[in-house]
């Protein structure tokens, strides 16, 4: 339907019908906004109670990506953050680790030190010129190349927006495509920055290039973008997650970022996951949130399960 | 200056070798709704709401014992234990009830002012919004609904439909064409039915009493306890004695209403086959008819449409209430080129469907409202299967005691299978296909109903076409069972006549001069 309007490019090799326009021949679904909103609204309806609010939550802090992205990042404060992800809160609370730090590039290799060789927490690195991607393909991939072998084992790549929104949804795959390359046997997660995407139609279109690109995981934002990850945005996601899955096989994982902030939110997700993908995606290889305020606000929930009444925000270390 | 960048190639295939992904074989590729993150009970309180032991008429109001002493048991669907007992309302009963309509309406109600009218239906608002929960509650016990529809949606509407009219009560002499000034009918008798049963209480009583008329009004034998409440709500509001009526009872009670010569407008919400002889009893009586019956919806996806919102408005549409809905989008139309895949989509989201305890907040079914409902479900989705219906249903559990009916749909149906033709009403799905927009408003319209239908396709031009061929009092374009107090519902056809809601539900309740 729209690949005659796509690409002019001479590209031989990639059928676009293949690549960018949905799989096996049939378009990429449009989306309602209507209706998708007042889906993703009834996720938070569902009511959490004792012992599923306490096993939520305790999943929720699994899928954590605990995550600090500023200029101003040090290995001090890389350290505060690896150490919060590796032991959350005391032993006797039965909380798992986080699923991951997520900082800059330049950060992996104080990660990796204090984490170590061997380490229950990943290290991710937002790469590829983030968060705009406004830099060259060359450089983007050197970053990745050199962020892998600093110690990253997944990377957050940002998609090329210029390019999506100017139509040129080719260049989008093939940089996503080169971009998984360059990773080597890091995974990698692609941001679309719906933010910037703006209709779910482009969010939709935008997983599906992702994805069929060889993207492992599809993430929201880069956190740096306002509206960063909203449950519509991320039922999409799901919804393109779950027709993938059935046309090829592969389970690709999701990843809302920025704006998750309280347990209330972060149940809401979790039931969306359950409710549309199932049993099989509600775990920390393929959900995570993107979150650096989110964990203790959960270990605030999880120790008033445990023990009856609020602790005070000074009782939960800061990461 | 410009530096030529070496272009990337990477070919589809690579990328693919290129990535770490384990393969599920297509005979394993399934989405596995199993347990590994249970939900709790999540039960709404109810403890603190007291249902008295026996409920009495409401009569002139104040609250009678029926003149034949007798009650009935009104049972929760959901355990089959006894609520409460309902008084027996007979002939004598609706009589009295009359009467003190009458007299309300030539003394007080139907002299009063509009704007002073309004008052009381404004303050019956704020009251039922202030009792929400409560009525919410015994909403769902009495009748088997879901927490969750009757906190979010039946009470809601209900405040919304005395919201709304009681804003009519000071300018109807605006609502209509030409200056005709509009006054009221009389006594109205008004019959519901047990799927909205507080709702339907609100959609027939507010506008009534708007517009000046009195009323008497009957419940359904299985849902009386929250009509009952209302009126209790009547009084609190300090509504003048005898403008509303309550006689519970069962089928010879609103024969007795339809009967009674002193009444100037029967309004009835039910099936076809009583709505016929209704038509039969008044004919020539001079009394007024409206009629809101059953339905057999075509809900249209093509294959257009925003797919995965277009399964949400599937599942709202025939497991909204237990798909005890007379606009319920009961049969399926689907573009013949998507239908693999619509199946496929509902087979699992039916997964996902809560049923069990109506008064957990998580539970999206309920239990069927009443045993002869049950049977007759069964006895339509058993034919079906019989004319060679492939038969889905949802695995989950039903609970041991109560009316329970899991979600289900038919596929494989076509027009001369009795359970696309015959409305069901419950949680039965019937899956039908089409190949052009033609064919797809002819096999919509071909049915002797035409109370609602509903159209999916992300095209704009499509949805106005179509919804001018298609023969129902409401269509819905890409979104499905909306209420809202200003827009007017009714059927074509057997679907019945007249409007509710709206300035055209106005007209039911009044005579133009």
């Amino acid at each position: 339907m729209k690949a005659a309007a796509l690409s002019k490019r001479e590209r031989p090799e990639v059928s676009i019908r293949q690549s960018a326009f949905g799989i096996r021949n049939s378009p990429v679904p449009t989306v309602d906004q209507v209706m998708v909103e007042e889906r993703a609204a009834s996720f938070a309806k569902r009511s959490i109670k004792t012992s599923a609010k306490l096993a939520g939550l305790k999943m929720a802090v699994s899928m954590c990506d605990l995550t600090t992205l500023e200029g101003k990042d040090t290995p001090g404060k890389v350290a505060y953050l690896c150490r919060k992800a590796l032991q959350p809160i005391e032993a006797k609370y039965n909380v798992p680790n986080c699923a991951a730090v997520c900082v800059y590039p330049n950060m992996v290799k104080y990660a990796r030190k204090f984490l170590g060789d061997v380490s229950p927490v990943n290290i991710a690195a937002v790469a590829t010129g983030f968060p705009s991607g406004q830099y060259p393909l060359r450089t983007k991939l050197e970053e990745v190349r050199r962020t892998v072998a600093d110690g990253a084992d997944e990377i957050d790549m940002v998609i090329d927006r210029c390019a999506f929104l100017a139509g040129d949804h080719a260049k989008v795959f093939d940089e996503i495509a080169a971009t998984k390359e360059a990773c080597g046997p890091a995974h990698l997660k692609v941001i679309l920055e719906t933010g910037e995407l703006v209709t779910y139609d482009n969010v939709r279109l935008a997983s599906e290039i992702a994805m069929q690109a060889g993207g492992d995981f599809i993430k929201t934002s880069t956190g740096k973008v306002s509206p960063a990850a909203t449950m519509p945005v991320t039922l999409v996601m799901l919804e393109a997650i779950r027709d993938y899955f059935f046309a090829t096989g592969i389970r690709i994982g999701m990843k809302p970022a920025g704006g998750i902030r309280t347990s209330k939110q972060a149940l809401a997700y979790l039931v969306m996951v359950k409710e549309t993908l199932g049993d099989d995606w509600l775990n920390p290889q393929m959900f995570r949130f993107g979150a650096s305020t989110l964990v203790n606000d959960v270990l605030m929930q999880i120790v008033k399960n445990v023990e009856g009444n609020y602790q005070g925000s000074d009782y939960f270390s800061l990461p | 200056m410009k530096t030529k960048l070496k272009p990337v190639k990477l070919s589809a295939k690579r990328a693919v070798a290129a990535s770490t992904h384990a393969v599920v074989p297509l005979k394993e590729r399934r989405l596995n709704f199993g347990s590994k993150w249970d939900f709790a009970p999540a039960p709404e309180e109810s403890k603190n709401y007291v249902i008295a032991p026996q409920h009495e008429l409401f009569i002139d109001g104040k609250f009678v014992a029926p003149s034949t002493g007798k009650y009935f048991d009104s049972i929760n669907p959901a355990t089959e234990e006894k609520l409460t007992e309902i008084a027996l309302g007979n002939d004598q009963d609706v009589d009295r009830a009359v009467k003190a309509a009458r007299r309300a309406y030539d003394k007080v109600w139907g002299k009063m002012p509009g704007r002073e009218r309004g008052k009381y239906l404004f303050r019956i608002a704020r009251i039922i919004q202030e009792k929400m929960r409560e009525l919410a509650v015994l909403e769902s016990m009495d009748g088997g609904k879901p927490i969750k529809e009757t906190r979010d949606v039946d009470l809601p509407i209900v405040a919304a439909h005395f919201f709304y009219h009681a804003g009519w009560a000071d300018k109807l002499q605006y609502a209509f064409p030409g200056g005709r000034q509009p006054r009221p009918l009389g006594v109205v008798g008004q019959i519901i039915p047990w799927n909205f049963p507080l709702l339907m209480a609100a959609w027939k009583i507010a506008p009534a009493i708007a517009c000046g008329n009195t009323v008497v009004i009957k419940p359904s034998k299985t849902t009386s306890l929250t009509l009952v409440r209302l009126a209790q709500i009547f009084q609190e509001a300090g509504l003048p004695d005898g403008v509303v009526n309550v006689i519970t009872g069962v089928g010879g009670t609103g024969d007795a209403i339809v009967r009674h010569p002193d009444i100037n407008k029967i309004a009835f919400t039910g099936s076809t086959e009583i709505g016929k002889q209704l038509a039969q009893i008044t004919a020539g009586t001079g009394k007024k008819l409206t009629l809101e019956l059953g339905g057999k919806a075509a809900n249209i996806v093509f294959e257009d449409a925003p797919i995965d919102q277009a399964i949400e408005g599937v599942i709202a549409g025939i497991y909204f209430n237990m798909g005890h809905v007379c606009c319920a989008g009961s049969r399926l139309l689907v573009q013949e080129s998507i239908y693999t895949k619509v199946v496929s989509k509902l087979r699992d989201r039916i997964q996902t469907l809560r049923l069990g305890n109506p008064l957990d907040k998580n539970t999206d079914i309920g239990a069927i409202n009443n045993k002869p409902q049950l049977e007759k479900i069964r006895e339509l989705v058993q034919c079906g299967v019989a004319e060679g219906a492939e038969l889905v249903q949802s695995s989950c559990a039903l609970p041991a005691k109560g009316y329970w009916y899991p979600p289900t749909f038919l596929t494989g149906v076509t027009a001369s299978h009795r359970v696309a033709q015959e409305e069901i009403f419950g949680p039965v799905l019937s899956v039908m296909t089409f190949r052009t927009p033609e064919e797809a408003f002819e096999r919509a319209n071909n049915t002797p109903y035409g109370l609602s239908a509903g159209v999916w396709t992300d095209k704009g031009s499509k949805i106005f076409k179509i919804v001018n061929k298609l023969r129902a009092g409401v269509v819905w374009a890409n979104t499905f069972n909306k209420f809202d107090p200003t827009s007017p519902f009714g059927g074509y056809k057997e679907s019945g006549f007249g409007r509710e809601g709206g300035v055209q539900g106005l007209g039911a309740y009044c005579r133009l001069d």
